[in-house]
């Protein structure tokens, strides 16, 4: 019988959404094995990776033959799978459909306009040797302090974590999101302090997970910084 | 009777709908396929309805489709719809209780947000919504590039999400097939050729209207199919508090 090496995942660290899906390997223990994927060395549009994904993205994750993309998809494939702590992705039919309500909405929330403050401030400037636009990043920052706003209003209002009493898949994927800016320097939660204790409750939740999913980003903030 | 009926009106889900909008398609015709109680409450967004305080207590994220269930209030197509599959339990084919096949769906329910979503909007709006109703023209290249990203997406539709298969999760349809064929039909609203030359498609979207009833597919689509001849005599002005916003989000 063949030795079961668990889920292969296929990363790249400085993407938001791998990060998450780190996070839940990292916290529930699953056996899982990294693939490094590095965007920046286009290692997503070899023709290698393209016939695993021909959406040229990450993360990825192969289960014994099984393909799937898209982070929500994979980690909520993961927990109803494995025996994992179900408050991840509850199976109560109404704290399901919250979690499935915040990851539909953060597709055209929490992931473009956090993304494109990072995309916008780091990304462009490093590869086109740029200065930032600042205009457009005023405006994105503000596009982004709307979205936290509907963030703590609409979904976290009085609650531990973004859908009820539990940390679930949906905080790892925004908290993530919101990490991203990190990488140029940038803390988006300084304004919000509801958020900032909500992060505070996501980190201590999944203990050393957050950080070493964090490291390269780290790494990323702390050679601009010492460039600066 | 009086009892069951009783019982049947207190079952019912509520749905705060608007035709015009392509999840609030997927989530009535599932709803009327599988029938399940509901009770359709329009909320016109061409009028701003959406804005309305009553409307705020269903969905804070004030979008449609919305649902109330009791004291239970959801947005979002897809919550909306893995929730009724789940209460009503619908037949097993809509979401599979095997977890490939689910996983598969849930795939594509994420992947579509940022592609077929967002790219059949996009053409839409700009190839009818904003020349002909807001009455600001698109230039050219907008357009063409607009039209560019959607064949895109409807290319990794066929080759990635369909492949050989008669649906996107197998066999039979499912959520994701209803969530795909809302979206690629807006564009077609707006007078684009969406299934000219793509023979595989058009086999498709017969699969899945069949799987449906075409009456039911056509009963849902009627207001925006329409929509070509309507904005003949709509009145602009309508629109005009969200102008500066809609050309920013699309132009």
């Amino acid at each position: 019988m063949a030795a079961r090496l668990g889920v292969e995942v296929y990363l790249d660290l400085l993407s938001q959404p791998c990060r998450a899906l780190h996070i839940l390997l990292g916290c529930t223990s699953l056996p899982h094995t990294v693939r490094h994927v590095a965007l920046r060395r286009g290692d997503h549009r070899t023709p290698e990776f393209s016939q695993l994904n021909p959406m040229q993205k990450v993360p990825v994750m192969v289960d014994n033959g099984f393909v799937l993309t898209e982070s929500d998809a994979i980690m909520k494939y993961l927990v109803n799978k494995y025996d994992v702590p179900e408050h991840w992705y509850p199976r109560q039919p109404e704290r399901r459909a919250r979690v499935d309500e915040y990851t539909a909405w953060h597709h055209t929330h929490t992931r473009p306009h956090a993304a494109k403050v990072f995309i916008l401030e780091v990304l462009l400037p490093a590869q086109t040797s740029s200065p930032v636009d600042e205009e457009r990043l005023s405006r994105a920052v503000s596009q982004l302090d709307d979205t936290l706003e509907k963030l703590e209003s609409m979904f976290l209002r009085r609650q531990p974590f973004l859908c009820g009493d539990d940390v679930t898949v949906a905080d790892l994927l925004a908290v993530c999101e919101l990490m991203q800016p990190e990488a140029g320097g940038r803390d988006v939660l300084q304004q919000s302090p509801q958020l900032q204790r909500w992060k505070s409750r996501v980190r201590a939740a999944v203990g050393d997970a957050f950080d070493q999913a964090h490291a390269v980003l780290y790494a990323v903030r702390d050679r601009r910084r010492a460039k600066l | 009777m009086q009892g069951v009926c009783s019982a049947a009106a207190a079952m019912a889900v509520e749905l705060y709908l608007d035709l015009l909008s392509q999840p609030c398609r997927s989530v009535l015709i599932f709803a009327k396929k599988n029938n399940i109680p509901h009770e359709v409450k329009q909320v016109s967004l061409m009028d701003g309805e959406q804005h309305r305080e009553d409307f705020g207590k269903v969905s804070l994220i004030r979008k449609v489709p919305a649902l109330q269930d009791g004291d239970f209030c959801l947005a979002e197509s897809p919550a909306i719809l893995l929730y009724l599959a789940r209460k009503f339990k619908t037949p097993d084919h809509w979401y599979p209780a095997d977890l490939q096949q689910c996983a598969r769906i849930d795939e594509y329910l994420s992947w579509q947000h940022c592609a077929i979503r967002l790219h059949g909007s996009k053409v839409f709006w700009l190839k009818l919504m904003i020349p002909e109703v807001l009455h600001v023209e698109v230039p050219k290249e907008k357009m063409d590039a607009a039209v560019e990203e959607l064949n895109g997406s409807l290319k990794l539709l066929e080759e990635k999400f369909l492949q050989d298969r008669p649906f996107i999760a197998g066999d039979h349809i499912s959520l994701a097939d209803l969530v795909a064929i809302v979206e690629v039909m807006q564009p077609v609203a707006a007078g684009l050729d969406v299934f000219g030359g793509r023979p595989k498609l058009s086999a498709w979207r017969d699969r899945v209207q069949a799987a449906i009833g075409k009456e039911l597919f056509d009963e849902v689509h009627q207001t925006v199919m329409g929509s070509q001849e309507r904005v003949k005599v709509m009145d602009g002005s309508k629109l005009e508090f969200s102008k500066a916003k809609i050309l920013k989000f699309f132009m």
